[in-house]
């Protein structure tokens, strides 16, 4: 069992280091095949300032020397100078960014788990009764609305109508909208999710059997039913991470958050190259981290799944 | 009916059927062969729990109206999605910036002084003069379009993919179902936002030069490179629910049939195992419309998505971000029309799932 177990986790690190891998191979051979390079954005350069910048960039040595070139300097952690932020790199931008980035996504990220699995649970212990179906029905709006959607209309509502939310999220308080928008959707994907689980667990015979002989009502929610309804819940920590982390480059945007999608989102327009990659990179490494760490929890948490 | 004791007697020696050992059926026997109702098909079974459905039904009935209005009310929609009103009146004519709901601008107000009838504009229109309404109601349609056809790509591939590498098993199915781990562990917006930038910059050029005029041109590089995109990373999840249905089928005895007169594989494949995951080809294709549409607008939103002028949910709502304090109804029209779109077809598949293939529900 647990040789295999660690054969298991051996294997899905073996994976998620090749997915890496594969996301830096394919950021740097996708903006290598962007016909012109990065210079010819702006009013085009004479012939010798663009030989000048490609070689201060490096630009002018063959590909694959470049790319090996461009691994090692990602292993270190170095994505190279920004190109429209002059003077900076791009490793400092992005960690400048992430500061408020993952301080909203991880609010995000438990905000979501913990009202998730209340509101969940409660909708299963009042099965069929109004508080179940009221949660219901908005838990199943709300996980189709996108992020940006949520963000916008929450902007509209609660700064410019009724205003007593500050628009402009780059004060402490201005962050509770976007950590409300951003964990609107996984929030009721983990609600329906417990109820769904919960009800699967509350129908079987050891919740009964507990009941029976005694336990208390709140031990047997807690320690009997929920322990065991929350596996599921792990799976979903992997997309969770994934989809706060991508919804967030938006509702960056919406709520002018100084975080690490403005800079993603400015590098886009003004086709900052090495900003695009240093993000992809840097964000696609934390979504496979993620999802590695849920997937090895759910297995070690469940040991009833098998290892296939 | 002949007398039993009149049948031709059984020679012993003879493998024959004593046909004395039979009794003739009662009436109440025969009764039990009588059918009752009319057998179902598999499809008429379907339907009729779907129809008992009334949140599918609803669901049905929204999309069936969304679909039916962007399809046909551009047809003989008084205003088109890229008519500049102003400019169209000869000199540009600002009073068209910028209407209210149902405001009119100069060169129209004085037509109604002299008795005309114009068409309002029921949302009014947007900074460049254009109809806001025809506007959302093209968004909706390419959104709807986006949605459709990259599913439509999403399910030939899955199809294709996982069917073969279900069918054949062994190490062809072993590394197939690698290469599906490894794109389906890359996080899948990241790389479609990194793809959809490459593309737009390399498309531009070809379809500018080498392909200019044609209906491909006319689509623009967002839209083709949201196709390529989907064509690229979103069949993964497909291929693996088919390559699971087809691991199954594989094991019926019609499959060991057919193999045995010699059919071959494709022809196996094609005509014995498809149309017996039909249910799982249909739900997972219908829930995927959804997340289509969802993608298109966040990357339209992300200004990655179709080009000017032509609109869809995601890039009208975009735009409208910048005007938010004075045309704030501009911003809510499109996220109401995507969310509305979005809920209605997930509670459908949801509904066509449980309809179909109850043993899919979670």
């Amino acid at each position: 069992m647990d040789s295999k177990l660690a054969f298991y986790i051996g294997k899905r690190i073996i994976l998620a280091l090749f997915t890496v891998f594969l996301v830096i191979t394919i950021t740097f051979f996708a903006m290598k095949a962007i016909p012109g390079g990065p210079f010819l954005s702006e009013k085009a350069p004479s012939a010798a300032v663009t030989a000048q910048l490609e070689a201060k960039y490096g630009l002018d040595k063959p590909l694959m020397e470049q790319y090996t070139t461009y691994l090692k300097d990602v292993l270190r952690f170095d994505f190279g100078p920004s190109i429209k932020n002059r003077g900076r790199t791009v490793t400092a931008l992005m960690l400048e960014g992430f500061q408020t980035s993952g301080k909203l996504g991880l609010i995000a990220a438990v905000l979501a788990v913990a009202f998730g699995l209340v509101l969940g649970s409660l909708a299963a212990v009042f099965h069929d009764k109004f508080i179940d179906k009221l949660i219901m029905v908005i838990s199943t709006a709300c996980v189709a609305m996108p992020s940006f959607v949520v963000a916008t209309i929450l902007l509209l509502l609660l700064c410019i109508v009724i205003p007593i939310f500050p628009s402009n999220g780059s004060t402490a308080g201005g962050l509770i909208l976007p950590v409300v928008a951003l964990s609107l959707s996984p929030m009721s994907y983990i609600t329906r999710l417990t109820r769904s689980s919960m009800l699967d667990v509350l129908g079987q015979d050891y919740i009964r059997t507990a009941r029976a002989k005694g336990v208390s009502p709140s031990k047997v929610l807690f320690k009997h039913s929920l322990k065991n309804a929350v596996t599921p819940v792990i799976t979903y920590v992997g997309p969770m991470v994934a989809y706060i982390l991508t919804g967030s480059l938006v509702v960056e945007q919406i709520f002018a958050v100084p975080g690490i999608g403005k800079y993603f989102f400015s590098s886009i327009i003004n086709r900052d190259y090495p900003m695009i990659m240093g993000t992809t990179i840097f964000l696609a490494t934390i979504m496979v981290i993620m999802t590695l760490l849920s997937d090895i929890c759910y297995k070690i948490f469940d040991p009833r799944v098998d290892f296939n | 009916m002949k007398d039993i004791n009149q049948m031709p007697k059984k020679n012993p020696l003879s493998f024959q059927l004593n046909l004395q050992s039979f009794e003739q059926a009662t009436e109440d026997e025969k009764a039990l062969q009588q059918r009752m109702r009319e057998s179902t098909t598999f499809w008429k079974d379907g339907m009729r729990r779907l129809s008992r459905n009334k949140v599918a039904m609803t669901c049905l009935v929204i999309v069936t109206l969304i679909v039916m209005i962007a399809l046909f009310v551009p047809m003989f929609y008084p205003y088109s999605y890229d008519q500049m009103l102003g400019v169209s009146q000869g000199a540009t004519d600002a009073s068209y910036n910028n209407l209210k709901p149902f405001e009119f601008g100069a060169t129209e107000q004085a037509r109604i002084a002299n008795g005309e009838k114009i068409f309002p504009h029921i949302f009014g229109t947007d900074a460049h003069g254009r109809d806001y309404c025809i506007r959302v109601i093209y968004g909706a349609r390419v959104s709807l379009a986006v949605g459709f056809f990259a599913s439509i790509i999403v399910l030939i591939i899955g199809a294709i993919y996982g069917s073969i590498s279900g069918y054949y098993g062994g190490k062809v199915d072993l590394i197939m179902m690698r290469i599906v781990d490894i794109i389906y562990s890359l996080p899948d917006l990241l790389m479609i936002i990194l793809l959809a930038t490459v593309l737009n910059q390399t498309l531009r050029p070809v379809l500018d030069t080498a392909l200019a005029g044609t209906p491909l041109a006319k689509l623009g590089t967002g839209m083709i490179s949201i196709f390529i995109v989907f064509a690229l990373l979103y069949w993964v999840g497909m291929a693996r629910l088919i390559r699971g249905q087809i691991l199954t089928i594989k094991q019926q005895d019609y499959v060991l049939a057919a193999r045995s007169i010699g059919a071959k594989g494709g022809h196996i494949i094609r005509k014995h195992m498809l149309p017996n995951c039909i249910s799982v080809l249909i739900i997972s294709t219908a829930l995927q419309i959804p997340s289509a549409i969802f993608t298109e607008s966040y990357l339209s939103f992300l200004g990655l998505g179709v080009n000017m002028p032509m609109p869809s949910l995601g890039s009208l709502a975009s735009d409208a971000l910048g005007g938010i304090y004075s045309y704030a109804y501009r911003l809510v029209i499109p996220a109401v029309a995507i969310c509305l779109i979005v809920l209605s077809l997930n509670l459908l598949g949801d509904g066509l799932r449980d309809a179909f293939d109850p043993k899919l529900k979670k």
